[in-house]
């Protein structure tokens, strides 16, 4: 059984353009591009084309890219170096909805280093506060470290708006944008962000592959020290076939964006509406006219996200849940919790995120046979019988 | 993924005795939605009010919830209430052949819900599950003796594995420090140690040394392993003198569970009327 696969916030596949572009680097172009020979030379000019085709994504120099292994370390890269360059700045400002990668890091200085962190909320719908952001700057923040959009419920936060207040005050702005890579459209000269994260296996490259945009005149430390790749801003042998991969990718996406802001958007909205008729008792995450077009996070009342998770894995239907069961810990979705969505909620929401590999059939199947298992659940349910 | 083993799955896809028995003689609930997970279990005895001829529940939580009530109501259908009085969380995860650590408490949520049906039945108790004692995690509302239970119960001797099978400490991390040393204790308590007799009267030389061997052979390694370390510092009479160093230094709740904890090895081990004192910096 081909699965229904909704749960691309998570990771996407690989598009067969992307593998086909990156199959030769194995075992025909293997290079070093290092090296002085062809061979390499080969691996090098391989390497400058994909980095231009990631430039061309969000619209800005190529010598602004910087290729790491994932998101996770792009955002690493930006919070250690920043800090690390103005020693004595002590704030950090963030939200609370961040991905772990950038939340755990700004706790990581918080308590290993003693920083101030600021973790700015975000209201019922996920929406930020801006005029807060603007009063907790102080002369010593270092950074601000902003999502663009929000991995499990899909909101977007006013980018633009949030670069022009931080860079009003002078201060570096991070955004870790993986969720917006390949979605909506970047362009890097009208944003006035200095560092933004991207990562491959979000938008139908391989996982083990992402990039980081730096600002020119940005300073940053390398984070992995050693040899002299990527001009001196990140040690390790360059992942030809990945950032081969990567690098087609970007082009797919910008060539698919007008796809995802209609017919994908379109099949996301037909979900949703047909969950919340077919299902008592949902509602819907997050701010719906903010979002990203791919995402729908809603709220089953009643049950358990981890229940409803396995009986949708039977009809082999993928999404994921901000429940407890789910999140590896005991609690629910920090962010749930952060827009104040009642645990009665939290513990029953189900991300189910699109790409544009979903067709309109596997969306009916879901609307079809989920209002079932929500059923069958609170039939078992000591709260659902009412 | 979690690895559920195939008899948690059947027992999650293919769940027995779901429901509410009308007119239970007894039920016993627990759990809440904000927790994540409650079960209600109603059952319904002979006529002598000796046996359970039938157990039904209805379960809001995750696959392995769902399969450990429907596991629990299998295992005590056709017991007598003696018998079902026994049954602990370790039968209701050995039923379902293994369990995933980390999710032993739903076992632990139906041994509960049995207990609390039983004391229902005989003493006319609400059923509902009550807190017992002193909360030690606000997070998930876990008291002192529900931890001691588990541990004694599972022989649990990590706060992970505490947090697995009551959920203490997987909220805020807030009460970490509390279940360590009540795992401390309670572990101490139960070790069977090899007493060496108590000696009648002794010379000052001799009560000094079994002191220092008995904080080296009972004491210290408890303190170790939680990051700390103790040096005894004098034996002046029955006063004994010792410094607290490491994580057991700055142990909000040294003063008290620390000492109790010493004196009473001391004393079980050296002599009745030893006093343990924190040597003032
Ligand atoms: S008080 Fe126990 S985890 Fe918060």
């Amino acid at each position: 059984m081909k699965p229904i696969y909704l749960d691309n916030n998570a990771t996407t596949r690989v598009a067969d353009e992307v593998v086909e572009a990156m199959m030769p680097f194995f075992t025909e172009q293997y290079g070093n591009p290092s090296s002085m020979y062809a061979l390499g030379g080969e691996a090098g000019h391989a390497t400058r084309h994909a980095r231009e085709q990631v430039a061309a994504l969000l619209n800005c120099s190529p010598d602004e890219i910087l290729f790491t292994s994932c998101g996770t370390e792009s955002d690493n890269t930006s919070i250690h170096g920043v800090l690390e360059v103005a020693p004595a700045k002590r704030h950090l400002i963030t939200s609370r909805v961040e991905h772990p990668a950038v939340r755990t890091t700004c706790r990581y200085f918080r308590e290993q280093h003693g920083y101030a962190l600021t973790e700015l909320p975000v209201d019922a719908k996920g929406n930020l506060s801006l005029s807060e952001l603007e009063s907790s700057l102080r002369d010593d923040t270092a950074l601000v470290s902003i999502m663009h959009a929000n991995n499990e419920t899909g909101v977007i936060f006013p980018l633009e708006e949030i670069a022009q207040i931080v860079k009003s005050h002078g201060v570096i702005l991070h955004t870790d944008a993986v969720q917006t890579a390949g979605k909506l459209s970047l362009d890097m000269q009208k944003l006035p962000v200095d560092l933004l994260a991207i990562s491959g296996h979000k938008l139908h490259a391989p996982k083990g592959i992402g990039a980081l945009y730096v600002r020119r005149g940005t300073k940053l430390p390398p984070y992995l020290k050693g040899g002299h790749q990527e001009s001196g801003k990140r040690a390790g042998t360059e992942n030809v076939p990945y950032i081969v991969g990567f690098g087609k990718a970007c082009e797919l996406a910008m060539q698919n964006m007008e796809k995802e802001n209609t017919s994908v958007k379109a099949l996301r909205d037909k979900l949703q509406a047909g969950l919340l008729t077919g299902c008592q008792n949902a509602y819907v995450n997050g701010d719906e006219t903010h979002r990203l077009p791919n995402t729908a996070n809603i709220s089953f009342e009643f049950i358990e996200g981890e229940s409803i998770l396995l009986l949708l894995d039977t009809l082999g239907v993928c999404a994921s849940s901000g429940s407890a069961c789910t999140s590896g810990s005991l609690e629910p979705s920090h962010v749930l919790r952060a827009m104040g969505v009642p645990f009665t909620r939290a513990h029953g929401s189900i991300r189910f995120s699109l790409s544009r590999y979903t067709t309109e059939d596997e969306v009916n199947v879901v609307i079809e046979k989920l209002p079932a298992i929500i059923e069958r659940l609170r039939s078992m349910s000591p709260f659902g019988r009412k | 993924m979690w690895d559920y083993t195939e008899k948690v799955k059947d027992h999650f896809l293919n769940p027995r005795n779901v429901g509410e028995i009308e007119n239970a003689d007894c039920m016993g609930e627990v759990g809440s939605l904000a927790c994540g997970d409650a079960l209600k279990l109603t059952l319904r005895l002979d006529e002598k009010k000796e046996k359970i001829v039938d157990a039904k529940f209805l379960t809001f939580g995750c696959a392995s919830a769902i399969a450990s009530s429907s596991a629990l109501t299998e295992i005590i259908k056709g017991m007598t209430i003696d018998s079902a009085a026994k049954v602990t969380n370790q039968d209701i995860a050995d039923y379902l052949g293994e369990l995933p650590e980390q999710k032993m408490h739903c076992s632990v949520m139906g041994r509960e819900a049995l207990e609390a049906a039983i004391a229902n039945l005989r003493t006319g108790k609400t059923g509902v599950v009550e807190l017992e004692g002193r909360v030690v995690c606000t997070c998930f509302g876990v008291t002192e003796t529900e931890i001691e239970r588990v541990i004694k119960e599972n022989s649990l001797t990590e706060v992970e594995q505490v947090t697995n099978y009551c959920k203490a400490g997987g909220g805020c991390g807030g009460c970490r420090g509390e279940i360590e040393r009540i795992l401390l204790r309670t572990n101490a308590a139960a070790k069977p140690t090899v007493k060496p007799s108590k000696p009648g009267r002794l010379t000052v030389m001799q009560k000094i040394k079994m002191i220092d061997e008995t904080i080296a052979r009972e004491i210290r390694p408890s303190l170790v392993q939680d990051g700390g370390d103790i040096e005894l510092v004098d034996v002046e009479g029955s006063r004994v003198i010792v410094a607290l160093r490491g994580a057991c230094s700055s142990c909000p709740a040294s003063p008290v569970t620390m000492k109790d904890f010493i004196q009473a090895k001391l004393r079980e081990f050296v002599a009745d009327d030893l006093v343990v004192e924190e040597e003032k910096q």
